[in-house]
């Protein structure tokens, strides 16, 4: 029987596999694999979260995350990069997405495997709904009429800046 | 006719995943979007942060919308 190559770019509604992906990139040529393993946390500004609702709409986060990767392997023709994303609900400690990323040397691995997921968060069609004590809401999707400006929000309650609400970040938040 | 998708917080705004949509002629994004919200008032409130997307790929506000098209109401995407 041939071997069958894991995919680079995977939608899964049960849990992600981090082997497969790490396999995905890896080749003799590559002397550094950097990967990205984003979980879901217990708190998102300040708020307890308890379980995220994770939807896409699944061929265009599909294309869209080939053309990502096709992105990024034609900027650096040395690089491999990889990415299954989960979608369906989450807990806490659960992993939402892994990314991977082979290169000759680390530098462009680390760097390649940024772009991947920083992409992968900026365009990618794939929605959250965050569950806690104080209700549910989708993280992101804000009123206009709640820009700075209108009516107060106090600070770390703003519903949804884009940033600041994700499970499995690689950023520190400010605190207030 | 065009099929038109709503996703996360947009579907909770217009109160269904799905809807088709008859066109008068070829249309653009902007002038869909300004139709939607119109139709569905909860969703105007948030057009500032919505995208669309046509055929699966993001569209510019200016590009054509036509018959047959498939047309996704994309919300401020949150995936990671």
């Amino acid at each position: 029987m041939p071997r069958v190559d894991p995919p680079r770019v995977d939608l899964v509604d049960s849990t992600v596999a981090i082997d497969p992906v790490v396999s995905a990139v890896s080749r003799p040529g590559a002397g550094g694999v950097a990967l990205f393993v984003g979980v879901v946390r217990d708190e998102a500004d300040g708020r307890a979260v308890t379980l995220l609702e994770y939807e896409a709409y699944r061929p265009m986060a599909l294309a869209e995350m080939h053309r990502i990767v096709d992105e990024i392997q034609r900027t650096d023709p040395e690089v491999r990069v990889a990415v299954t994303h989960r979608v369906g609900a989450l807990r806490v400690g659960d992993v939402a997405v892994v990314c991977a990323a082979s290169a000759p040397h680390r530098g462009e691995a680390f760097a390649a495997c940024r772009r991947l997921i920083d992409e992968i968060k900026a365009r990618v069609p794939i929605w959250k709904r965050e569950h806690g004590p104080e209700g549910a809401y989708w993280v992101g999707w804000r009123d206009a009429r709640c820009e700075p400006g209108g009516h107060g929000h106090e600070p770390g309650h703003e519903h949804g800046h884009g940033h600041g609400h994700e499970a499995g970040d690689d950023e520190p938040k400010e605190r207030p | 006719m065009i099929r038109v998708l709503a996703f996360a917080g947009a579907r909770d705004a217009i109160g269904t995943a799905e809807l088709d949509l008859a066109l008068d002629g070829p249309t653009t994004a902007r002038a869909l979007l300004a139709r939607l919200c119109a139709a569905h008032p909860r969703l105007a409130p948030y057009a500032s942060s919505i995208r669309l997307a046509v055929n699966g790929t993001y569209a510019a506000w200016d590009d054509p919308v036509a018959d047959g098209d498939e047309v996704a109401i994309i919300p401020p995407v949150a995936g990671g």
